[in-house]
């Protein structure tokens, strides 16, 4: 379990130029490390999170997910990739508001082919291991902003992804529900050796990461 | 299907809605079928039901089209169609529409005469020189059986038999033989009287019938296709068909203005699943299929609704629904809903995933 981006630089049409978001970027992230990114507004973070999850194709360099190097995947099987190894944590957490806490997980099983059968079972294993299995049948309106985020971070386990990509959990909840998230995100990192990759603009919560990455503005 | 299920449970008022609007378009196309088929019946169905597989038609003069009113085929055209190859049987068959009475009663009829002994009509060997055969609608409608005597156009008549459902053009029929039809016929303008309005055949795979209509001066038509000479058919179908064609294309763009709205509201939870690894084709499907739901819950119920009205109607409006009739029109609601829905879904292949990690450029 590994992410390893190599050499990858993106750039964004910019009226008659093109500015740069990422240049030259090398990121190396080992299965049950947590890394923290950081950096101003504009500094590229959420770019270089958008490039792991495969969402942009980077102008050049490579991107490896679990030992699978994307350059050159077709649509269709960067979009599988991204339902079987890897887990996006959004920052605002995106649940889909006809479903329960337990069916936003079971909806992210079916997307990484798993049978539906057991799928319960385990959604709620993982609900529990982020303290809400007694809210599994609440739908997101009935949630508060930590629990949604919560959520979020289990749907984004669904599947044991290889790489796990965390985009500003802590934005919308105040500094105590936001470090009980970020120190849900290193257990459960460390639990399940994923390869994590937390953007976030709270330097308060690097102490939970094994490595920080610093983007300048 | 995961997501469509829930959504459908989770917004059951805006499904709701719309499902009452499919349903009350798929009542309506359901009546207004079950209408069309009844008029339909009472304008066509003695010429429908003839055991003839052609009708000759006196050619019409240039521009104008066929019409059972203006034909009139001579002794002369029955006689080389009857002698024709590949023709089994050609039978003078006359229409009038004239008036009958019975003691107080009186109805406007159609008068078909036929030969004597002919096939056009069950029991035609059990009438004809002063008897004739009533459709039931005729006998209630005069109030007679058989045996009974009536007037037709002021001709003493009996009457032979009571038998069928038979219509012309909105009036039931009363079968005579070809001389009480001349009878009562208005002129024809010719120099001889007519043999009959058309001719009624029975043809076979060798009939050469351009061949025999060019020596006769005919027009043959199949059968089904000589109903448009019906004078008020082709209008009076035509407009009902019309009516309905309009409900099936507001059905289309309710459901497509529907589920435009949807997929617009939609989009972010679309985009999210794309990040998270559902494909463009898989959210389609399930969007289809959440569609067809509704198309097909609100047609089966409203096409239910619509037979059981039928039902409670009975015989008191020219109204007939039979499975055949309610299905083809239930089938295209639902096809042409589920094109208007999917023309409104195909904006889910435009979502881009990365809107949903919402701070990228």
């Amino acid at each position: 379990m590994s992410l390893e981006l190599n050499d990858v630089t993106l750039t964004y049409p910019d009226g008659d130029t093109r500015l740069t978001a990422l240049d030259r970027v090398d990121l190396s992230v080992p299965g049950g490390c947590l890394t923290a990114v950081v950096g101003p507004s504009g500094s590229g973070k959420s770019s270089l999170l958008a490039v792991a999850a495969t969402l942009i194709t980077p102008d050049t360099g490579t991107v490896t997910v679990d030992g699978v190097r994307t350059t050159g995947m077709g649509r269709g099987a960067l979009t599988e990739l991204r339902g079987r190894r890897i887990g996006i944590a959004f920052q605002h957490p995106h649940l889909l508001p006809s479903l329960t806490a337990v069916e936003q997980l079971q909806v992210m099983a079916g997307l990484g082919g798993r049978a539906a059968r057991g799928a319960r079972g385990r959604a709620m294993e993982l609900l529990d291991a982020v303290g809400l299995a007694d809210l599994a049948g609440r739908r997101p309106h009935r949630l508060s902003g930590g629990q949604r985020q919560r959520v979020n971070l289990a749907r984004a386990l669904t599947n044991d992804p290889a790489v796990l990509l965390v985009d500003e959990p802590t934005s919308a909840l105040d500094h105590e529900r936001g470090a009980a998230v970020v120190e849900l995100i290193a257990r459960l990192t460390r639990e399940r050796g994923t390869a994590t990759v937390l953007v976030t603009h709270d330097r308060a919560h690097l102490p939970a990461a094994d490595r920080v990455v610093e983007f300048a503005g | 299907m995961f997501v469509a299920w829930r959504d459908l449970r989770f917004a059951k008022g805006r499904f709701a809605l719309t499902g009452t609007v499919i349903l009350l378009v798929a009542l309506l196309v359901g009546l207004l079928s079950g209408l069309t088929e009844g008029l339909a019946q009472r304008n066509v169905s003695a010429i429908a039901g003839l055991p003839a597989d052609r009708i000759a038609f006196r050619s019409p003069d240039a521009g104008q089209d066929l019409s059972f009113a203006d034909s009139a085929v001579t002794e002369r055209q029955w006689r080389l169609w009857s002698e024709a190859p590949g023709v089994e049987s050609a039978e003078p068959l006359g229409i009038a529409t004239t008036r009958a009475s019975a003691g107080e009663r009186g109805a406007g009829v159609s008068v078909l005469g036929v030969a004597p002994g002919s096939r056009l009509v069950p029991a035609g060997d059990a009438f004809g020189g002063g008897s004739a055969v009533l459709s039931r609608a005729a006998a209630e409608e005069l109030g007679v059986s058989a045996g009974d005597p009536f007037t037709l156009a002021g001709r003493e008549l009996r009457v032979a038999d009571v038998r069928g459902d038979a219509f012309h053009n909105h009036t039931p029929v009363v079968w005579t033989g070809l001389d009480d039809w001349r009878a009562v016929a208005p002129p024809s303008g010719e120099a001889t009287e007519p043999a009959g309005t058309v001719l009624a055949l029975t043809t076979t795979a060798g009939a050469d019938i351009a061949a025999t209509d060019r020596r006769a001066g005919t027009t043959t038509v199949r059968t089904g296709d000589s109903l448009t000479a019906i004078g008020s058919y082709a209008a009076e179908n035509g407009s009902l068909r019309l009516m309905r064609g309009f409900l099936f294309a507001i059905s289309a763009l309710v459901v497509g203005a529907f589920f435009t709205v949807w997929t617009v509201q939609r989009a972010g939870d679309v985009a999210v699943l794309k990040a998270l690894g559902a494909s463009t084709a898989r959210l389609l499907a399930d969007a289809v299929g959440q569609a067809l739901v509704l198309l097909a819950g609100g047609t089966l119920l409203g096409t239910a609704l619509a037979a059981a009205v039928g039902a409670l109607l009975g015989s008191t409006v020219p109204f007939v629904l039979t499975p055949a009739i309610l299905v083809g029109p239930a089938a295209v609601l639902i096809a042409l809903g589920t094109l208007g829905a999917a023309l409104a879904i195909r904006r889910i292949t435009a979502v881009d995933p990365l809107t949903a990690l919402g701070s990228v450029r």
